[in-house]
This record gives structure tokens, C-alpha cells and sequence, in this order.
């Protein structure tokens, strides 16, 4: 069994109380924190080397440092808990099981902060996670963890959970900051970042739950203790959620740097394939990171084994590799059509477009459009260039980076699965049928097409 | 959007509701109780029949202190508020990706034909409608559908069908306890 940071305690009889959490050692590092210089347990978070655990990446001691504390305006905390990516379920289940670590969590990282207001905004699905966090909010209240004068320490924190009401686009720092002001969840252009111009115009930091998650460890046991775990700059542990075609399907934490092989098919982790029908294709990251074919999965373009690493997973870049990303890990046999998958990515996207930016609003829709055609069985071979045209087009020019990751999925595919495309403009009678992979898995189907080089610049 | 004019429902906001709003303007800074906007419109739809009448809308501006339009373009733009009756069960199934690889579109289908109604529309009695909804996070547990407040997970055409029964008999509880 690897170390577990996040998950040590999510057995125990109780733990989402308040008198049981605190019985295992909760709050140990508000009360190291409190008695710490700011600064200083902003310069642990760097030493940890911990990156957003969201989906970005992106050192999280960094961003800290980014917070503007000379303009005397509030600052501001908020937690990003909008999971929508699709494949991902970590944060939910973390909430769920562990709602005092991450109140825990938000108040150790307002104290480094120095944040006197800070707020959870979650997802309006997650309505009973709502609940649960509202009850350990309280209890934290009710126990000298929040409001006035914490601990006798001078120092004042406000904590609130709200919610928001079914849109992906408000996991999406400024949108969700829109969205948290009780507007639509339209995206800011940035400049000016939040860290400078956030929440009601004061500096502001947004972290996702798993990266909250992290810091009363990293408080209590030291940066460099963190740092130590993991490979290189892929630091500490990751919460995979683990769906598809697997065995065991579910929430996992890793210590970074265990090979994508072990993980799939190890009884520890995934458990292996589902059926006796083999892998075909993995999105290792959430639905916007590009999707990978079985044969670069377990192994990079390089012949090296391929590790749950931010920088392994990404090997290659996105001509043979992927991304970490969220750690929505969905896995597919050969019964699943990847055409059809790029359609339903693609509607998702349509759907979630916030309408602001053009290429975003339109281009998604062409997407869903000419995907939908494709797979229905009444595309041509134009239309698989068409798609690759449209995802160009939308890369890169758009506010936010929703447009990107409608865009990547597609291009992905095609990348990977031109002859699948191919197969479904081929052969449209087949492909009426939706099962038509379940029935004739693309492996009895595939010398139907011939071979050709899946490469497209 | 279009505001739904045609059909309409008395506004019921109890006093428990208005104490309830009190506290959530209460978790944000003097002048900012707009933020407390999607969390009460949440809580109206709750007891109004799971959807907004323009009149419950205007209502909640008043109560925030806030013009009625900035209430529309919110409940316009996410899609858990609903601006049309809705069933009294409303089945919203989970239909992207990881959830289709675990059978959603069969049990969608199932659950459409066993009900006799097509995705978004509501049964004759009022009892049941059935939405198709993008990812709800629970991957790993699927095919799922979310349920007023909480989640049915790992579904079967036979847990369906014992699920529409409870409802008929009122044995489902839809709302998460404040």
C-alpha cells in the first residue's frame, strides 16, 4: 500500500464529525498555523512542490505568493468545489467522507493568506455534500475554529458554503467567481488574475478541494517531508477516480510515480478490464485532455514505461501523449465506439459553452453537429477534415480555457482513431446500429479498412 | 429564454424560507446579498413544485434587493433551475461518457419506454419526468440519476423499476434535511 495523505482516515467509524476528526489529530495544524508567520507557511506550501490539484497544475505555493497583501483590500479564500470535469468524482467523495479536512484546510490556508473571508462554492448537484459541509462548518463555529479571535490568536476568519446550480463553466476560476457574485457564470479576461482583482474586486485565490486538502500535512509535517513523496516535480499523492470499463471502478490515492500498467491492472487499483474484452483507449485526465489508444497508454512514444506523473503522462506532448490533468481516468474495451465518444464530449461541450466568445459558442456546436453526423452514418471523408478545421479554429481563441478542451478531444481523435472515423463514413449501414462496436467489436471489424498512417499536421 | 407567463402557480414562500434567506444573505458582506441569489432560487424551486414561475422569480428579487431581470438572466443561465413544470419525480439521468460505457443510454431508454414519455417531458399524472443531463461526478457508480437532492447509483432496469414503485407510493425522499 502506498502513503496515504488525504485518505489515512477515511474509515474510521465517524470521521465526518467533528469530536472524531478531532480525536485523530484534526485541527493540529490551524493551531501550528496560528502561532506561524504567514509568509513562512507560504514558503512550506512552495517547498512541498504541491500543483493544483484541479486540473491545471499549477504550483500552488506560486499562486499564493501571486496574492496582492500591500493594497490593505480584503483577500479572500475560495474553494473551488465545481467538480463538473467529466470522469471525475474525487473532490465529491472527499467532502463526502472528510468534509472537517477540507475546513481544516480553508482555514490553515486563509491564515497563510491572510483571508478573513473565505467561502466552498460547490456544485448545486452535490445538494447533500452541501449539507454535510454546512454541518461541519457549524461544528468548527461552534468549537473555536472559525469567527472572532480564533484560539485566543487575534486572528478573525468567516467561513461559508454556497452553491451554485449546474453549469461545468463555473469551475473555471473567474466564471466561478461571477457565479459566486450571483451572476451568470461568464469568464473574466485576464488580466487583471484574481490574486489581484477577485472576488468583489479584492485579491482573491481559488484552489480546488484535493489541493485544500493537502495543506494541513504539508503544515503539520514540513514542505521538504511532502516534497520527498512522488517523483521529481510530481509531488505527493493524486486522487485518481478511476471509471470505465474496469473492474473496480472508484476513488483512489496514489502516490505519484506508480506506472499507468500497475494502476490499471493491478487488484490495488483499477482491478484490470471489466470483461475479457481487451483496452482500447484511456482519457487519463478528465474529458478535455486528449485521449490515448491502448498502445501508448502503458508505454510512451519512447518505449518507457508510462508513470502517473504530471510530466510522464504529458510525454510527447499532445502528438503521443496526454495529461494528468483532473485524474478522471476513463477507461474503454473495444465494445465502446470512440466516434461516438468524440460526439458525446462534443455535445457536453456545446452544452457547457457559457455563449460568450464566438468560436466557443459556435464552434462547439459545429463540433456536436458534424460529430453527431459521423456517427450516425452519414458523414463523408470531408467531414473528418472539417472537425479538424473547426478544433483549430477554436484552440487559443477563446477567454477562457473551455474552448481548448472542447477542442483537444477531437483532435485527439482523429489523431489516434482516423481509420475509425474512416470505418463509420465507410461503412454507414453498420454504424446505424448504436451498438454497433457491442455487436462487432472494432478488432473483428478493422480489416475492413486499410491501414493507413493516422497522422495529421 | 422564454419566460413561462402562460402557465402559472401561486408563489409560496414560507416563514421558514424567509428565515432561511435571512441567514444565506447573512454568510455575505453589507451590499453584496446577491451572492446569495443561486442558493435561494434553489430553495423557492424547492417549494414551489421544483420550477420557477416568473412570479417566484420577481418575489426573490424583491427579497434580495436586487432587479427582477438580474434573477432571470441567472435562472436562465443554469440548468437546474427549471422555467417549465416539471414531474413530481424528475429522473435526471447522467448521459456523458463514463456513464454510456455503463449502460446509460439503454436504461434512458428503458426508463422512457416503461414511463411512456420521451426525455423531457412529464407523464399525464405528473407524477414522473424524465431529463437528460450532463456529467453529475459520480463516474465510478454509474449509470446514475440524480433525484432532487440526492443520488441513485449503480442502476439496473430492475432497481428502476423499484424506484418508480417507492415513488408511487411515496417512500422516496427527495430533499436533503437543512
Amino acid at each position: 500500500m502506498g502513503k496515504k495523505i488525504l485518505l489515512e482516515h477515511v474509515n474510521v467509524e465517524g470521521i465526518h464529525t467533528y469530536e472524531v476528526y478531532r480525536k485523530v489529530g484534526g485541527y493540529a495544524s490551524v493551531e501550528k498555523a496560528l502561532k506561524m508567520a504567514p509568509n513562512d507557511i507560504v514558503e512550506e506550501v512552495k517547498k512541498s512542490g504541491l500543483r493544483g490539484r484541479g486540473g491545471a497544475g499549477f504550483p500552488t505555493g506560486m499562486k499564493w505568493s501571486f496574492i496582492d497583501k500591500k493594497s490593505g483590500r480584503p483577500r479572500h479564500l475560495v474553494c473551488n468545489a465545481d467538480e463538473s470535469e467529466p470522469g471525475t468524482f474525487k473532490d465529491r467523495y472527499l467532502m463526502e467522507k472528510l468534509p472537517h479536512l477540507l475546513v481544516e484546510g480553508m482555514i490553515t490556508s486563509s491564515i497563510a493568506l491572510e483571508a478573513n473571508l473565505s467561502y466552498i462554492y460547490i456544485r448545486g448537484e452535490y445538494m447533500w455534500v452541501y449539507r454535510i459541509l454546512e454541518r461541519a462548518i457549524n461544528e468548527a463555529y461552534a468549537n473555536g475554529w472559525l469567527g472572532k479571535n480564533i484560539k485566543g490568536s487575534g486572528y478573525d476568519l468567516d467561513l461559508h458554503v454556497t452553491c451554485g446550480a449546474g453549469a461545468y463553466i463555473c469551475g473555471e476560476e473567474t466564471a466561478l467567481i461571477e457565479s459566486l457574485e450571483g451572476k451568470r457564470g461568464n469568464p473574466r479576461i485576464k488580466p487583471p488574475f484574481p490574486a489581484v482583482v477577485g472576488l468583489y474586486g479584492n485579491p482573491t485565490v481559488v484552489n480546488n478541494v484535493e489541493s485544500l486538502m493537502n495543506i494541513p500535512w504539508i503544515v503539520e509535517n514540513g514542505g521538504e517531508e511532502y516534497a520527498k513523496i512522488g517523483v521529481g516535480r510530481s509531488t505527493g499523492t493524486k486522487l485518481i477516480s478511476a471509471s470505465g470499463n474496469i473492474r473496480k471502478p472508484g476513488v483512489y490515492e496514489i502516490e505519484l510515480g506508480i506506472t499507468v500498467e500497475d494502476f490499471v491492472m493491478s487488484d490495488e487499483w483499477c482491478g484490470g478490464m471489466q470483461t475479457d474484452r481487451p483496452l482500447k483507449a484511456c482519457v487519463p485526465g478528465g474529458s478535455s485532455v486528449p485521449i490515448l489508444p491502448a498502445h501508448l497508454l502503458f508505454k510512451t512514444a519512447k518505449d518507457e514505461t508510462r508513470l502517473m506523473t504530471y510530466e510522464s503522462m504529458s510525454d510527447g506532448g499532445f502528438a503521443t501523449g496526454s495529461m494528468i490533468g483532473s485524474g478522471g481516468f476513463i477507461v474503454y474495451d473495444d465494445r465502446q465506439c470512440v466516434v461516438r465518444n468524440t460526439w458525446n464530449f462534443s455535445r457536453f461541450y456545446h452544452h457547457e459553452s457559457c455563449g460568450q466568445c464566438s468560436p466557443c459558442r459556435e464552434g462547439t456546436g459545429w463540433l456536436e453537429k458534424v460529430t453527431w453526423r459521423l456517427e450516425h452514418g452519414y458523414g463523408s471523408m470531408a467531414d473528418i477534415d472539417l472537425l479538424w478545421d473547426i478544433q483549430r479554429k477554436i484552440e487559443g481563441n477563446t477567454i477562457c480555457p473551455l474552448g481548448d478542451a472542447a477542442a483537444w478531444p477531437v483532435a485527439a481523435a482523429i489523431r489516434h482513431f482516423r481509420h475509425e472515423f474512416e470505418y463509420h463514413v465507410r461503412y454507414p449501414e453498420k454504424v446505424k446500429d448504436r451498438k454497433h462496436f457491442e455487436h462487432e467489436p472494432w478488432e473483428q471489424v478493422k480489416h475492413l479498412m486499410t491501414k493507413q498512417e493516422a497522422v495529421l499536421v | 429564454m422564454s419566460l413561462n407567463v402562460k402557465t402559472q402557480q401561486p408563489v409560496v414562500i414560507s416563514e421558514k424560507t424567509l428565515a432561511r434567506v435571512a441567514e444565506l444573505k447573512s454568510r455575505f458582506p453589507e451590499g453584496k446579498h446577491k451572492s446569495a441569489l443561486l442558493t435561494v432560487l434553489h430553495e423557492v424551486q424547492d417549494e414551489n413544485n421544483d420550477w420557477l414561475t416568473v412570479d417566484a422569480m420577481d418575489k426573490i428579487a424583491e427579497l434580495l434587493n436586487i432587479k427582477p431581470i438580474e434573477v432571470y438572466e441567472v435562472a436562465s443561465f443554469y440548468s437546474m433551475y427549471n422555467q417549465k413544470p416539471v414531474g413530481k419525480y424528475m429522473f435526471e439521468f447522467c448521459r456523458t461518457s463514463c456513464c454510456v460505457t455503463r449502460g446509460a443510454e439503454d436504461l434512458i431508454e428503458y426508463t422512457c419506454n416503461k414511463l411512456g414519455v420521451k426525455e423531457g417531458e412529464v407523464t399525464p399524472d405528473g407524477l414522473f419526468s424524465v431529463k437528460g443531463v450532463e456529467c453529475l461526478g459520480a463516474c465510478g457508480y454509474a449509470p446514475m440519476l440524480q433525484l432532487g437532492d440526492f443520488y441513485h447509483e449503480f442502476l439496473t432496469p430492475e432497481k428502476m423499476d423499484q424506484l418508480i414503485e417507492d415513488c408511487k407510493a411515496g417512500k422516496v425522499e427527495k430533499l436533503s434535511k437543512v
